[in-house]
This record gives structure tokens, sequence and C-alpha cells, in this order.
């Protein structure tokens, strides 16, 4: 198991694919944060750099794609959507073009550069969007997988990813599917649907409530669209209560999906939706953003509590 | 002698078919009862040149990689993309009936998508197909074919920003295959473009930007056709700005903004396509 950011993932999956001629890689100037430089080192004349300008990259990227390319359109998510929502909606979605639309630097976790640096919309943006697949993988190696399989689905999707080092979940024995959630953890009490870096946070939850009579139950949702409702659903109705987890705002994103999903089916049990709380952070170490902002472990601890004293009240 | 006659008779008989073009596209916004009839009506002498005097293309192979490649950037002009599709042979003419109706067999939508054969990418938000179609001279280059992307923005479209990001970059590139032409009938939606924000001066910007351009009357066939055919330049991507008349060749729409979008009644219909014989 590899510890690293998501985004060292992906630069080396960028690696391993640009063994593909048809796979171009385009950044927006921050090549050297996004780790696409190294495929631009290797693969130079399939490596476009189009400068501070999101908006043309995307719509570059769609281009390149409607000639048979598989274009990785890269820069930090708050840019990128930020910038080309109409772009990715249009030229991407809408058109059905094959373009992999990647934001790092996702989340408050990326600490101190503050909220204009702090993605935590993109989720409800790119899930609004219709064809587009959204990926959010948990780990360095989930993210050479998830990485590859997109490269692979002749689809249009936004894969986000983040900025610090996580510890590694998995190793090559794990198997990514799109669309596909994964149980890390299978217990009966409660279950925690959570997604990238917060994956991690739960696991360290689920360290917390070592000492509780509660038994967890931890799944990766790292396809947010389209939902493993499946899955979802299953696993709410064995454990009878449900806690979500993400690093976006409360609104539009992993816990809507998944209450969606609950919603839907029929599926009465108490939820507890861990995210941020519809406000803007601010600037701090992503641990200290985590606490205050009320997404880190403990806060999961204490969701999955609650969660497990309303079962047994009901 | 025997040259200059010859390219006098494909002047003469590009003329008519943007004529026929121009016919063509009202009623299909006639019968639809919405549409642009303004910007289709300006744009139709350059997209007649296209299509017959300048693209290569098979219809029965839309997705041939050696294709040149055409965007319609100012999207809302649908009804004289189309028109020109059927009459390429993409698809048939009485497929035209569907414009803009449900259920529409060939997605003849209010602007392109790329269901419709012979549609590269989906546009209508405007300021985007100039990127996309660098995209696609980027792809030439790696592929090693020697296509050209031509791509039609609108007047107004050029105040959008990105339309300049894609200026730059296509430079940065050398994307040399690139050419873009702008239909300037100065005439936007709800404004003159000049009172809505100049464009002023337009090839001083270009030229600024690192473009080779060339300045021509949009409804000149002869020099559509120079333009359109001229050879690359050795590194530039090329502008060619065309000075049009929005509404062109119907009296009672010519330069008006209120043209812009909207279907013509039966009388006007009627009247248009007397003025157009």
């Amino acid at each position: 198991m590899k510890d690293g950011a998501t985004r060292d993932g992906y630069g080396e999956a960028l690696l391993q694919l640009g063994e593909n001629s048809s796979v171009v890689v385009l950044d927006a100037g921050v090549s050297d944060s996004t780790r696409t430089n190294k495929f631009g080192k290797k693969y130079p004349s399939r490596f476009f750099n189009m400068g501070i300008s999101e908006a043309d990259m995307v719509c570059t990227a769609a281009g390149l794609a409607t000639a048979g390319k598989i274009p990785f359109a890269t820069s930090f998510a708050c840019f990128l959507l930020g910038r080309s929502m109409d772009q990715v909606l249009v030229s991407v979605a809408y058109s059905k073009t094959n373009v992999k639309v990647v934001g790092t630097h996702s989340g408050i976790a990326v600490g101190e550069d503050g909220p204009t640096a702090q993605m935590i919309v993109d989720l409800a943006y790119t899930r609004a969007m219709p064809n587009l697949a959204v990926v959010q993988p948990a780990d360095w190696e989930e993210t050479v997988q998830a990485t590859k399989c997109l490269a692979e689905y002749a689809g249009p999707a936004y894969l986000r990813l983040g900025r610090s080092s996580v510890k590694g979940i998995y190793d090559s024995s794990y198997k990514f599917k799109l669309g596909k959630g994964h149980v890390l953890r299978q217990g009966t009490g409660v279950v925690i649907f959570a997604s990238g870096i917060m994956v991690q946070e739960s696991l360290k939850a689920i360290e917390i409530l070592a000492n509780e009579k509660i038994d967890v139950t931890l799944v990766n949702i790292s396809t947010i669209k389209p939902l493993d409702k499946e899955l979802v659903v299953e696993q709410a109705r064995r454990n009878g209560a449900v806690v979500t987890a993400e690093d976006h705002n409360r609104i539009g994103g992993l816990g809507d999906a998944v209450l969606e999903a609950l919603a839907e089916n029929q599926v009465h049990v108490p939820t507890q939706k861990i995210a941020v709380n519809d406000t803007f952070a601010e600037t701090g170490t992503p641990q200290e953003l985590f606490k205050k902002y009320g997404i880190s472990a403990s806060h999961i601890a204490q969701a999955v509590k609650t969660a497990h004293s309303r079962k047994i009240k009901a | 002698m025997e040259s200059a006659k010859l390219a006098a008779s494909e002047i003469e008989e590009l003329e008519k078919t943007a004529k026929e073009l121009r016919r063509k596209s009202l009623e299909l916004i006639y019968r639809a009862g919405s549409g642009h009839p303004g910007g289709s009506l300006s744009a139709a002498d350059i997209v007649a040149a296209l299509y017959f005097g300048v693209l290569r293309y098979n219809p029965k192979d839309p997705k041939d990689p050696a294709r040149d490649r055409f965007i319609l950037s100012k999207g809302h002009c649908t009804a004289l993309l189309y028109c020109a599709l059927a009459r390429a042979g993409y698809f048939d003419e009485s497929d035209l009936a569907d414009y803009r109706r449900i259920d529409s067999k060939l997605f003849l939508s209010g602007h392109p998508h790329p269901k419709t054969p012979g549609v590269e990418i989906a546009t209508g938000s405007l300021g985007q197909g100039l990127s996309v179609g660098h995209g696609i001279a980027l792809a030439s280059r790696l592929d090693g074919l020697d296509y050209r992307v031509y791509v039609l923005m609108g007047d107004g479209e050029v105040q959008e920003g990105q339309v300049w990001e894609a200026a730059m970059s296509a430079v940065k590139f050398k994307s040399n295959n690139l050419v873009a032409i702008i239909d300037y009938n100065k005439v936007c939606q709800d404004n003159l473009t000049r009172d809505l924000k100049d464009l002023e001066p337009l090839e001083d910007k270009w030229r600024a930007f690192g473009w080779d351009v060339m300045r021509i009357d949009g409804h000149d066939m002869g020099q559509i056709l120079d333009a359109l055919r001229a050879p690359p330049h050795p590194e530039k991507p090329r502008m060619i700005v065309a000075d049009t008349v929005k509404g062109k060749g119907v009296s009672f729409m010519e330069g008006k903004p209120s043209w812009h979008g909207v279907a013509p009644s039966e009388e006007e219909y009627k009247k248009a396509l007397k003025e157009l014989e």
C-alpha cells in the first residue's frame, strides 16, 4: 500500500497511459502542482500547456477528442470548474466528447491557500450535468486505477483529486470498477459512505469508536455518478443507520446523492451528513480546517454515534 | 483566359447556391416559427463558398479522419448550416422538415449537436468554437494529416473573453491550419455591435495577437474564395474578417437587430422570397 496524494497517483497513471498514443494531456499553467509535468516531460508532443485559460483548455480538449484523442484536461478544481462550467457543460457533457476533466486540489483539504483555492461546490456542478461521470478516488493506488479506467471508458468524466498525502488504503490486488462502491469494512450497526480524503478520516473515526459497541460498515464511494445505488440501499438496509462523509459543501455532493437514493427506494433510516456546513472556510492546515468546519474524524465518529442512537430509539 | 472564364462560372454558380441557401434558410425558419434569420443571411455566401468550393469532405463518410472541419461557432445560425449540410449530401432535404421540432430524426435542434451528420461539436454558447477548432488543429498535427479547420464566428461573439484565450493559444502552438472567419455584420441581438461593445480596431487586434489577417467583402464570392483557398501562412493561424450585412438580401431585414432571432410572418416571408429570386 502506497501513501501519497491522489494527484501523485494521477501523475503516475498518466505516465503509464503515455504508451497509448491517443492519450493527450492539457494543463492550465499549474503542471508542477497537478503532476501532469511528468507526462509532459516524457511525451512533449502530446502535452499542451494552454496557459492560465481554463475555458480555452476545456474546449481545446473537446476538439482533440472529436479527432479521436483521449484528452485529460487538468487544473486546480477551483479554477477548472469555476472558470469552465459552461465549457464542460456544452463542449464536453452535451457534446459527449471523450474528455476527462481533472480537478486537483479539491475541498478544504487544500488548506492555507484559503477559500478561493478550496473547491467545495464542484460535485454539485458536475453531478448536475447529464452524461458526465464523476469519480473521486480515496488513495494513490485507487487513483492510478481510476485514471486508467477512465482512459478506457469512452465518455466524458470529472476526476476529483486532492493535494494532501493520504495513507495507502489499497494495494494492487484491489480492482477499481467505475460505478461501483467498495466495502472496506463490513459491519451491522451504522454504515459510513465516504469519498476521497474522507475515507481516511472515516478509518480514523472507526479507530476512535473502537471502544464503543457499534459495528461500523465503511463503504468507499469513489464513483459519485453514476452512484452505486444498489450497494447504497443494500448497506443502508443492512445497517439501519447512515453517515455520509465528504470534503465538499453539504449541498449537491455525495451526501445528497446518497440521500436521494435512499428516498427513491423508501429506505427510512437515521442519517447524518458530514460535509462543509454551507459556509466558506478560511486559511489553516487541513486538519485544523477539518476540525473547525466539522468534517474531521471525530465529527464522523460523533455522527456515527448519533445515527446509532437514533436507530436504537426508533 | 480559359481559367478566368471557369472561375467566373464557378463564382456565378456559388452565388446561385448562396441565394438558394438564403431562400431555404428563411423557409426553414418560417416553417419552424422561430430561428435566426439575420445571421443566417449574412453568412450565406461564406457558408456556400466553404461547403461547395473549399471544404474537402465525403458526406457518405462524415467521420473520415482526413476531412476538413467546419465549426459553426455562431451556433444560432443552424437554418443555414442544415440547409448547407443537406445540399452537401449529409442527409436528405426532406429531413429539414424536422427543423426545431420535437423528436427530430436527425436532431435538427435550434443549435447544432454532433448527433446531426456533419456536425463536429455542439455550439450555441458563444465563444467556444475557436478553442474547439484549435483542438482539432492540434490533433491534425499529431496524426500527420493536412486537413484545415475553419471556424465561423459572429462579430458579437468576439466580445467573449474565451475567444482571446484561443487567439493566444493558436499562436503559441503555431496552428497554421486553423482558419477563423468573423461574419462581421455589425449587428447583435439588442444593439449594433459598436454600441454594445466596439470591436475596433478589429484587424489590428488580431494582428497584435499574432494572426495572419485578411479583410474581405463577405458578400463578394471571388474575394471569399480567394481568402478561404489562400495557402496557410508558414506558422500563423489565419483570421478572415469578412464585412457583411446582417439580413443580407432581404431589404427590410438588412442591418436590423430586430431580425436577429425572429421568424418572418407569412407576408414577410413571401416578400423576402421575392427579393431573393
